[in-house]
């Protein structure tokens, strides 16, 4: 026995799988018919959808006078979504990238989830910046294209930056994905029987055959696509917060935001992930891949970056008081007092002492509890950016110009909405691409290392032993 | 269309020799006997990428961080070289009097798009260095083949490889302990 040692982890695939069996569990769902439930959920998820386009219909049929905006309130729901939906997405990107560069392998069980997840949310934000405009027909006015004022878009500006960084999150992000379907689909282009299936994977297969020529090229790929893929997260959040923190209204002006906004953007990611995967994992009866252990494992992720996120609320307020501005300091009592204060305890109770319980490990693999804080976090998250975009904008410099603000129907008809259609392109995900990377969960099973073999190409499992905790702790 | 054109077996060619193998080590052992043997046009299959492999089967760098590198320097160049025509030569504005050239401010739209067009340099990049998308290839039409990308390991040596001989092929298959040996027709 060496003087080091790895801490022994358990398989990261429970039961007895072998390459094929991984192949049928993943792809069955892709391969037999449709089951009668996914179309009533479908229709759920197609009736939201009909409920945003009219309320977007109507929107621009009349303008943005239909929403709750007023003085001083000028930017109201639809900002608060856009940056929920872009913070849910950082989470794929997270698992995809960051925790493949840190050789997390659990990853792989949840990446192609994630990442569709990922997918899915930016483009639920990217509605929102393009109809928030009022006048949808000029929202090219953002993009550097010759137009017949001989203008350009302002390149100082926070909003055009943001422009820019969310367009190429979504690109990259699509590629990415695409990237690492691309084996699956072979897969499931070799296992269809029907010609329509054969056709379609085919397509999207490209002609990939599995050759270890093309696999050499393919994971320098996915680690340089990696390496891009972590900073460009961290940038895109980062930049979002610029989109506030670049002004000068109180509450906003601050340096803290862009490392707070990516620890919440990570944060609410997480939850949805688990949201998701919970009830998904159940449904399809992927408990073999999705296990309890990645639960725990994201639980802990929650926990870490919930603390973040508390910490900076709790710094924000010390500042404030510490830079000994007036509006700072009106602006963070009144957010705890004033008449946003409802908002502002239901974030600090979501968000701050919800992840909290996280600490201990019974509630970390508990299934239920989990499933119910991944929601509370992502209720909390939502009431972080109403009470950063409102509180402040209600309550500025001028206190004979501050107002009330209340959300119209359309408002709530609008965010609703966008689950339409989240819903409706996971499950058209669900139910026509593999929900699981199986090349790269094949990759860590045991099998698949070749020093698990001897010389005679037998293999010899290597034995993972768990050792039993010497005293039951909590 | 290419279906009919295999069906003829009179003008198909031969493309190679596939044999198949029972796991990855199995995989890569013979990778290293084909290599000693000095082929060089050979592949090797897997369902997804086997740890070492690339030393067996001799394969040199990737190309592709040289390919990601230019598009990154494009994307950097671009960016700047667009903002500076667009905000200093075309239409300089003044806002609240800052420089036309302002560098600090163009940092995350630089950023962004070197990340933009580097990241299409590493998917396009493998692609091409891939030779994908391929309409044609005649692995497809051996039935086993679809294994490949299930639970399968392959092995195929071209005919078009100097050193190729059937039986000598087939041979060093045997040798190797290939569960089933095929030959492959265009």
């Amino acid at each position: 026995m060496s003087k080091y040692e790895y801490v022994p982890e358990p398989a990261l695939v429970k039961g007895n799988h072998d390459f094929a069996s991984i192949t049928r569990l993943v792809t069955d769902v892709n391969l037999r018919p449709t089951p009668k439930l996914w179309y009533l959920f479908m229709l759920i998820a197609n009736a939201l959808l009909g409920v945003f386009l009219l309320a977007v219909g109507y929107l621009i049929w009349e303008g943005t006078g239909i929403w709750g905006l007023m003085n001083p309130v000028g930017w109201g729901w639809a900002i608060i979504n856009f940056v929920w939906w872009v913070g849910i997405g950082h989470a794929g990107t997270l698992i995809s990238a960051i925790l493949f560069l840190f050789r997390q392998d659990w990853r792989t069980a949840i990446n192609r989830f994630a990442e569709a997840m990922t997918i899915f949310a930016v483009i639920c934000a990217l509605m929102f910046p393009g109809i928030h405009v009022g006048r949808i027909w000029v929202i090219y006015w953002v993009f550097p294209i010759p137009n017949q004022m001989a203008m350009w878009p302002n390149f100082n500006s926070p909003l055009l930056w943001d422009v820019f960084a969310v367009s190429t999150y979504f690109t990259v992000s699509l590629l990415f994905w695409y990237v690492g379907l691309v084996p699956d689909l072979a897969t499931l282009r070799d296992k269809a029987t029907d010609k329509i299936r054969k056709l379609a994977y085919g397509i999207g297969a490209l002609g990939w055959t599995g050759s270890n020529r093309a696999w050499w090229n393919y994971e320098k790929a996915y680690m340089i696509l990696a390496g891009l893929a972590t900073p460009l997260v961290l940038s895109v959040h980062t930049i979002v917060s610029f989109d506030f923190a670049v002004s000068m209204i109180p509450g906003w002006h601050t340096t803290i935001f862009p490392p707070y906004f990516v620890a919440g953007a990570v944060f609410s990611g997480f939850a949805m992930v688990l949201t998701l995967m919970l009830i998904c994992r159940k449904v399809y009866g992927m408990e073999d891949i999705m296990t309890n252990d990645h639960m725990e494992k994201m639980n802990i992720i929650i926990l870490v970056t919930g603390s973040m996120v508390g910490f900076a609320y709790i710094m924000e307020f010390f500042i404030a008081w510490y830079s000994g501005v007036e509006y700072e300091k009106a602006i963070f009592m009144l957010r705890a007092t004033g008449p946003y204060a409802w908002a502002y305890w239901i974030m600090m109770l979501c968000n701050v002492i919800s992840p909290q319980v996280f600490w201990v490990k019974k509630l970390r693999r508990h299934v239920g509890f989990t499933f119910f804080i991944s929601i509370v976090v992502n209720i909390g998250m939502w009431f972080e950016r109403f009470v950063i975009t409102v509180s402040s904008l209600a309550n500025d410099y001028l206190p004979s110009s501050w107002d009330y603000f209340s959300p119209t129907i359309w408002d709530v008809l609008t965010y609703v909405g966008t689950f339409g259609i989240f819903f409706t392109l996971f499950l058209a995900f669900l139910r026509f691409l593999p929900m699981i990377a199986i090349a790269e969960i094949k990759a860590i099973l045991p099998q698949a290392d070749p020093h698990n073999y001897d010389e005679n190409q037998e293999y010899h499992p290597h034995v993972v032993e768990v050792p039993k905790p010497k005293v039951d702790r909590v | 269309m290419s279906m009919t054109k295999t069906q003829e077996i009179d003008t198909s060619e031969l493309y190679g020799i596939l044999a198949e193998f029972k796991n990855p080590k199995a995989l890569i052992d013979v990778s290293k006997k084909v290599v000693e043997a000095g082929y060089d046009k050979f592949d090797t299959y897997a369902p997804f990428p086997i740890h070492g492999i690339d030393k067996a089967m001799n394969l040199p760098k990737s190309k592709l961080g040289w390919i990601v590198l230019g598009h990154g320097i494009l994307g950097f160049s671009g960016a700047i070289a667009m903002m500076y025509y667009m905000s200093v030569i075309d239409y300089p504005l003044n806002i609240s009097g800052k420089p036309f050239f302002n560098v600090p401010a163009w940092v995350p739209i630089i950023f962004e798009l070197t990340v933009l067009l580097s990241a299409f340099g590493a998917v396009f990049g493998m692609f091409f260095l891939n030779g994908l998308p391929k309409l044609h290839n005649p692995l497809f039409n051996v039935e086993r083949f679809k294994k490949a990308t299930d639970d399968g390991f392959f092995v195929c040596i071209e005919a078009k490889d100097s050193k190729f001989q059937a039986d000598l092929v087939r041979q060093l298959f045997e040798e190797a302990g290939a569960t089933h040996i095929e030959e492959v027709y265009d």
